[in-house]
């Protein structure tokens, strides 16, 4: 049975996703199984059209520190966040979608991409799975 | 005579973390055992990176050159394994 690795992610900064999704994928491509559960600030990420939406965590400079990076990442051919997401899932990556976030926010399953989210659950799913991980992060 | 052995080619060149790494994982799931994956590409990281999924996807790890414009990685999916 293959390691896993679960990844918490509560922020919605942009840096913070590219750093989950790229642990994700990374994880997924040495064979590693993956789950991915998205809380709070992340899971806004998960609203239709909002992936990109999340300001820098430090030096967002109203946006234009975002742009800046966004930029220098264009220009080292790095992926998109929506791209690193397609192949997290093509990999067999799985998303959840904390369903106490989606009360206590107001975030109905319409409001949400499903065709991303493998399953919506609560913290007993969670800890089932991060028990059994070689590898827990809290992002 | 010989075996039937798909050779698949994959070029990452000019590709940055983790697409090489995520590429060679997509082509490794579709390839069959006995076949071929020639992974080549120019960013230094994965000339080290690949090698380690390799090993820990439990594949074979043929040659790694290194070429002008970068690297050339080949590896071979085991015929007991289903990738």
């Amino acid at each position: 049975m293959a390691d896993k690795a679960t990844i918490i992610v509560q922020s919605g900064y942009m840096d913070n996703l590219y750093s989950a999704l790229i642990i994700g994928t990374g994880a997924l491509s040495m064979g590693m199984d993956v789950s991915m559960y998205f809380t709070f600030w992340g899971l806004e990420r998960l609203k239709k059209g909002q992936l990109d939406a999340g300001p820098l965590s430090r030096m967002n400079l109203l946006g234009l520190g975002k742009w800046m990076m966004k930029h220098k990442m264009r220009q080292s051919n790095v992926r998109t966040l929506e791209e690193l997401l397609q192949d997290f899932a093509e990999l067999g990556g799985k998303i959840l979608a904390c369903d106490m976030t989606m009360e206590i926010m107001g975030i109905g399953r319409e409001d949400l991409r499903d065709d991303v989210i493998s399953d919506y659950c609560a913290v007993g799913t969670y800890i089932k799975e991060a028990r059994e991980s070689e590898i827990t992060l809290f992002i | 005579m010989g075996n039937e052995e798909t050779i698949t080619e994959l070029n990452v060149t000019g590709e940055t973390c983790p697409v090489p790494l995520v590429e060679t994982r997509k082509a490794v799931r579709k390839a069959q055992p006995g076949d071929i994956i020639e992974v080549s590409g120019d960013h230094p990281a994965s000339k080290e990176e690949i090698p380690m999924a390799v090993e820990s996807l439990q594949l074979k790890l043929l040659s790694v050159e290194e070429t002008e414009n970068g690297w050339i990685i080949r590896i071979k999916i085991p015929e007991d394994t289903d990738g």
